[in-house]
């Protein structure tokens, strides 16, 4: 839209310039990635602390899609191994004489998807700075970049005016489109991935990045939570990829003479 | 004494002259180096084109084009402080350029958001 407001304008002056003095080139301009990952010659997805919903299970979920996404577009060599069981390795250590359960988790059943409240992630995401557990990690799976976090969903709803496109008809049957402010009930989930790197040699953190996507329907409209995640992965999915591997932007400039 | 005024004019006058001729010649020896650079960057060859267009500045300093271009080189090779400097010293130049400026508009963008990548 951009570039072809550019070339229009361009084209106008030119018509007003009357002279050919400038040549329109396609450039493609790198940004780099945020941190080198050439050191490492392969990278283990290791697993995330779910939170929120229990419709969906995040860990797993997160775990295939960015295993996925870093093989095919971010050309890395992946490490295909279990999802490692974030949530029970970083249950903190209850203090003496309180009581053993952790707040947020629940564990009646076997199948059934753990998931933590938003208010319990602060506690177990402490083991993310347990270097110890992440060398101890890395030396298992031969020192790679090891990719975690924790990923909250969680339903979210809200109601408001809304702009809408409404048809209209004037008395000659004329078809308008005008732009209607209407009140709705709307429904939705919040998407709050935290992306943690660390160096499997080490067991250091080399970067942390936290997102945040939300997305709203009608309230009348039944989506089911597992395409809402992927709706919203799919909007950060390129910033999180640009962490590891370059980017390349297409666009045109004008060169002078 | 007038005589004296005359030949000082005169010599003022020659030297301004040759000045003149001088710089006549750099530009046009750097607007060739610019059709050059064009050319080589029309064929994909954007390092050959960032050479060329050096030398275009180096010879007429004052030449808004070819800052320009070399601003586009420079973003091509992904070198965005550089190229921020070359295009605000081609607007610096020629402030009132139309193409200058979209191509600066276009340029902030990619740099904001290399800037905000770098920031998070």
């Amino acid at each position: 839209m951009r570039t072809a407001r550019t070339l229009a304008s361009a084209a106008v002056a030119l018509a007003a310039s009357g002279c050919l003095t400038f040549i329109e080139v396609p450039i493609e301009t790198p940004i780099r990635p945020k941190i080198d990952a050439s050191p490492f010659s392969r990278v283990y997805v290791a697993g995330f602390l779910p939170g929120g919903t229990e419709d969906v299970d995040t860990n797993l979920e997160t775990v295939r899609l960015l295993r996925s996404q870093l093989k095919n577009k971010g050309g890395m060599r992946i490490i295909e191994a279990d999802v490692l069981p974030l949530t029970e390795a970083a249950k903190p250590v209850p203090a003496e004489g309180a009581a053993a359960a952790p707040p947020g988790a629940s564990q009646s059943d076997a199948d059934k998807i753990v998931t933590l409240a938003e208010a319990d992630l602060p506690p177990y995401e402490k083991i993310f700075e347990n270097k110890e557990y992440w060398k101890k990690v890395g030396e298992e799976f031969g020192s790679p970049l090891i990719i975690t976090g924790s990923v909250l969903f969680v339903p979210h709803q809200r109601s408001g005016y809304v702009q809408k496109e409404q048809e209209v008809y004037d008395s000659f049957g004329r078809r308008s489109v005008v732009p209607v402010r209407t009140y709705m009930d709307r429904k939705g989930f919040i998407l709050r991935p935290k992306f943690v790197f660390i160096d499997g040699r080490t067991g250091e953190t080399l970067y942390t990045e936290t997102f945040r996507e939300e997305i709203l329907y009608n309230a009348e409209q039944s989506t089911p939570a597992l395409s809402s995640y992927f709706e919203l992965m799919d909007r950060l999915l390129p910033s999180f990829l640009s962490t590891l591997s370059s980017q390349t932007i297409r666009g045109s400039r004008v060169l002078l003479k | 004494m007038p005589a004296l005024k005359k030949l000082i004019a005169s010599a003022v006058l020659g030297v301004a002259i040759s000045a003149t001729f001088a710089q006549a010649a750099d530009r046009k020896a750097a607007v060739e180096q610019v059709s050059f650079g064009i050319d080589a960057a029309k064929a994909g060859l954007w390092r050959e084109a960032t050479y060329r267009w050096e030398r275009a500045i180096e010879l007429d300093p004052t030449y808004a084009a070819a800052f320009n271009n070399l601003a586009i080189a420079y973003e091509q090779a992904g070198l965005f402080e550089k190229a921020k400097q070359a295009y605000q010293k081609a607007a610096e130049l020629d402030p009132k350029n139309t193409y200058i400026k979209q191509n600066i508009d276009l340029f902030k963008e990619i740099n904001d958001r290399a800037n905000r990548q770098n920031a998070r």
